[in-house]
């Protein structure tokens, strides 16, 4: 088969099995899209800025598991590209970014549009390439894939000069069964021994705890982590990336632990004699104080990525490798220790985890004059059954969606958790959308954050796009508020958001929806109201208690047991 | 804890872009770089390079991991976990007037080091060996007057059979 450049760029694609490109056209490219144009099998996806695009294919990913694919030209266009590169790649997503460059005799020569793809993309992708040949075209592309979707995923770009994609040059093309990638290594698999040596440890413990993150989700290991933590009974807690990797709504389960976390997750944590790590690095948001972390727990960490083992925080025992292989062979090891669990000991620690919950830290005063942000993401759980795709922004909505919405299942939580990346949440709930079209998809924002892609309305619009936009508008940057009234004596710098436009005229001004919710008496039916217009974007604008804080937090430099459970201080110990 | 010195050796491809991959990996983690040497090896297809950093244990395992972690690293070792010899090559451009010659020429000698070029005015001299038999003649030069000093970075290889090239 005689193919140009273009053209065999399209059919790699599709031997990926690629339906969707999320895409902004630019001249380094248009030889591209030429060759795209009228395409039955891909559907590109135009957005309105090439960020959206990023976090949209990056929304996709998370939401459907398979790689988001993006399409951009050369210059500013791959510029835009860098925070939704970085947001992936702190999130370990799997992308793959084409992106136009001018011709090779202009590279180098400060040529119109011209930008170090490679050099600026560098340290926010897994890997990127520069193709120098039409030839090895094919081959990038099989590698590019193969890269960015095994191992520890992530994004990869691919950086393709004009010239090469000229529709009048043809070669033959093939597409390649195998490329070689000798210095990509494999995961390695553990030894029968090292994991029966974590079986019997974690069969040892008193007061076990299990922590699990976004790895579990990434590795589609959530059904074997609920075989292992069914079979030995053990309290599990999720980080803000790992939640629904373990159904919310099961009583092992202790909600999501760390800054925001709840009090009886963060208590385990700290009194825990054995904990097992699955998929999670260990985050700051995470452990809080590094040196106060788990400080009687003998650890036991599975991760795909050997660099994650002992980067912050030294364990005992580690299992690299596949994730779900891990927990397999793990429980299969585990069931002839069984019978050594000191039973008494176990209950002992869920009379005092039990105990922990009768805190009640995520209950929070409710109101009749004033909608509490809470109680809308209680109420959204409510309608939507827990079944939902919820995307968020960055910032205290992200918390309250977190700690409210009771995710039972895995990739319904889509959320920037590394990077923090406010602008994500709209973008990527159209690419959940996209990959689920019958499925109701929330992305819950703030008034801040959601003006930050607001462009994609008109992509929403245009692909007839239903996305739910909760925004819980505070008039205020709430997070950075909350931070500023508690360190920097009520400061507010900067953090007030005056000129807040009127959301119901935005939607409407972009063919869309608009409702706004002031009452809370209103709340439920208002927002059902909402989510029964299955067909149409609404863009729901709730205006709630100003000066809410999230709680529980704890303050940097704290350890677990130091959390803040409400304004009126610390909050260690039972009474 | 102690920072230790360190000699890493790599293999890379030889690809475009590799060398600044791994420039990069140390700058955005914060590690030095006290010196690097990169060369083709045997196969022309890969690149080594030798560098040396000054680490403590826990940063140094974290920094082969991350080093192993780049797609175009094929194999990373920590030289000096091991029994290994280092060289470094020196080349050193002296002033020197008539009757500082012979001083020099008996430092070359003491030093198994060589005089490569003479003009009328400077010596140019070779010097290999391990880093502080380099250290010891650039001190040794005493009030001789240095116009140019060029130093390889230290080179590593393992004894013994042992081959960082050994890769399936
Ligand atoms: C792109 C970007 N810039 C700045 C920040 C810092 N930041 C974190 S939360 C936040 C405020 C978010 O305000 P809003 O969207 O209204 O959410 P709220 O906290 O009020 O719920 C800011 C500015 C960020 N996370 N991302
Ligand atoms: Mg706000």
């Amino acid at each position: 088969m005689k193919l140009s450049g273009s053209q065999i760029i399209i059919e790699c694609l599709k031997k990926e099995g690629v339906e969707f490109i999320f895409g902004y056209p630019g001249g380094a490219v248009l030889h591209i899209y030429d060759a795209l144009f009228g395409d039955k099998k891909i559907k590109h996806i135009l957005t309105r800025h090439e960020q959206g695009a990023t976090h949209a294919a990056d929304g996709y990913a998370r939401a459907c598991g398979k790689p988001g694919v993006v399409l951009v030209t050369s210059g500013p266009g791959i510029t835009n590209c860098v925070t939704g590169l970085a947001t992936a790649h702190m999130d370990s997503v799997p992308m793959i970014i084409i992106s136009g460059q001018v011709s090779r005799e202009y590279v180098g020569s400060d040529a119109f549009q011209e930008a170090d793809a490679t050099g600026i993309t560098r340290p926010v992708t897994k890997h990127n390439f520069l193709v120098d040949s039409r030839e090895s075209i094919a081959e990038v592309f099989k590698k590019a894939f193969i890269i960015a979707t095994t191992g520890r995923p992530g994004p990869v770009l691919i950086d393709i000069p004009k010239d090469l994609t000229d529709p009048k040059v043809k070669i033959n093309f093939e597409h390649p069964k195998k490329v070689k990638l000798r210095s990509y290594k494999a995961p390695i698999s553990e030894s029968k021994s090292k994991i029966d040596e974590a079986a019997k440890l974690l069969a040892s413990a008193k007061k076990p705890m299990v922590y699990a993150g976004g790895g579990v989700i990434l590795g589609n290991a959530h059904k074997e982590l609920a075989a292992l933590v069914k079979n030995i009974g053990y309290p599990i807690t999720n980080t803000l990336m790992g939640l629904g990797c373990y159904p919310a709504t099961d009583n092992q389960f202790l909600g999501m632990l760390g800054m925001h976390g709840t009090y009886e997750a963060n208590m385990a944590m700290h009194d825990c004699d054995v904990l097992l790590a699955v998929g999670a690095r260990f985050d700051d948001r995470v452990t809080g104080d590094t040196s106060k972390f788990c400080p009687s727990a003998k650890i036991i960490h599975i991760d795909v990525d050997p660099s994650s083992i002992s980067k912050i925080i030294e364990v005992d025992l580690s299992l690299v490798g596949e994730t779900s292989k891990i927990l397999r062979d793990l429980n299969k090891a585990v069931k002839p220790y069984l019978k050594n669990i000191n039973k008494s000991a176990l209950k002992r620690w869920w009379t005092q985890i039990d105990k922990w919950r009768t805190k009640k830290c995520l209950s929070y005063k409710k109101s009749k004059t004033i909608i509490k942000p809470q109680s809308v993401i209680e109420t959204l759980y409510e309608i939507t059954k827990g079944d939902a795709y919820v995307t968020s922004d960055v910032g205290q909505h992200q918390m309250w969606a977190a700690q409210y919405y009771k995710f039972d299942k895995p990739n319904r939580w889509i959320n920037s958790g590394g990077l923090g990346t406010m602008g994500f949440g709209l973008p990527a709930a159209m690419g959940a959308q996209l990959a689920y079209p019958k499925s109701e998809v929330i992305c819950v924002t703030g008034e801040a954050s959601i003006l930050m892609c607001i462009q994609e309305l008109a992509t929403c619009l245009q692909y007839r796009l239903p996305i739910k936009i909760i925004t819980l508008n505070n008039r205020y940057m709430g997070m950075v508020r909350q931070w500023q009234e508690f360190f920097y004596e009520g400061r507010y710098a900067m953090s007030y958001m005056e000129a807040i436009p009127d959301f119901v005229q935005l939607a409407s001004s972009f063919g869309h929806i608009g409702i706004k919710i002031e009452k809370p008496s209103e709340l439920k039916s208002k927002l059902q109201e909402a989510m029964n217009l299955k067909d149409r974007l609404v863009f729901v604008d709730i205006i709630t208690d100003q000066e809410e804080n999230v709680y529980p937090m704890i303050k940097s430099g704290q350890a677990h047991n130091e959390m803040h459970l409400s304004p009126t201080g610390k909050d260690t110990e039972l009474a | 804890m102690d920072e230790k010195r360190h000699i890493i050796s790599i293999l890379v491809e030889n690809e475009f872009g590799s060398l600044s991959r791994i420039a990069g990996l140390f700058s955005a983690r914060g590690y030095n770089i006290h010196c690097l040497n990169v060369a083709p090896t045997n196969d022309e297809s890969i690149s080594r390079m030798t560098l040396v950093t000054f680490c403590n244990d826990q940063k140094i395992k974290q920094l082969a991991k991350q080093l192993d972690k780049l797609i175009d690293v094929v194999n990373v070792k920590d030289l000096t976990e091991e029994t290994h010899i280092e060289r470094e090559m020196l080349l050193l451009k002296l002033k020197c007037n008539k009757n500082q010659r012979d001083e020099i020429k008996r430092l070359t000698d003491i030093f198994r080091a060589r005089i490569i070029d003479v003009t009328d005015t400077t010596y140019t001299i070779e010097l290999t060996g391990a880093t502080e038999k380099i250290l010891a003649f650039i001190e040794s030069m005493g009030k001789i007057k240095i116009i140019e000093m060029v130093r390889s970075g230290t080179l590593g290889i393992s004894r013994g059979i042992d081959s960082l090239e050994n890769i399936k």
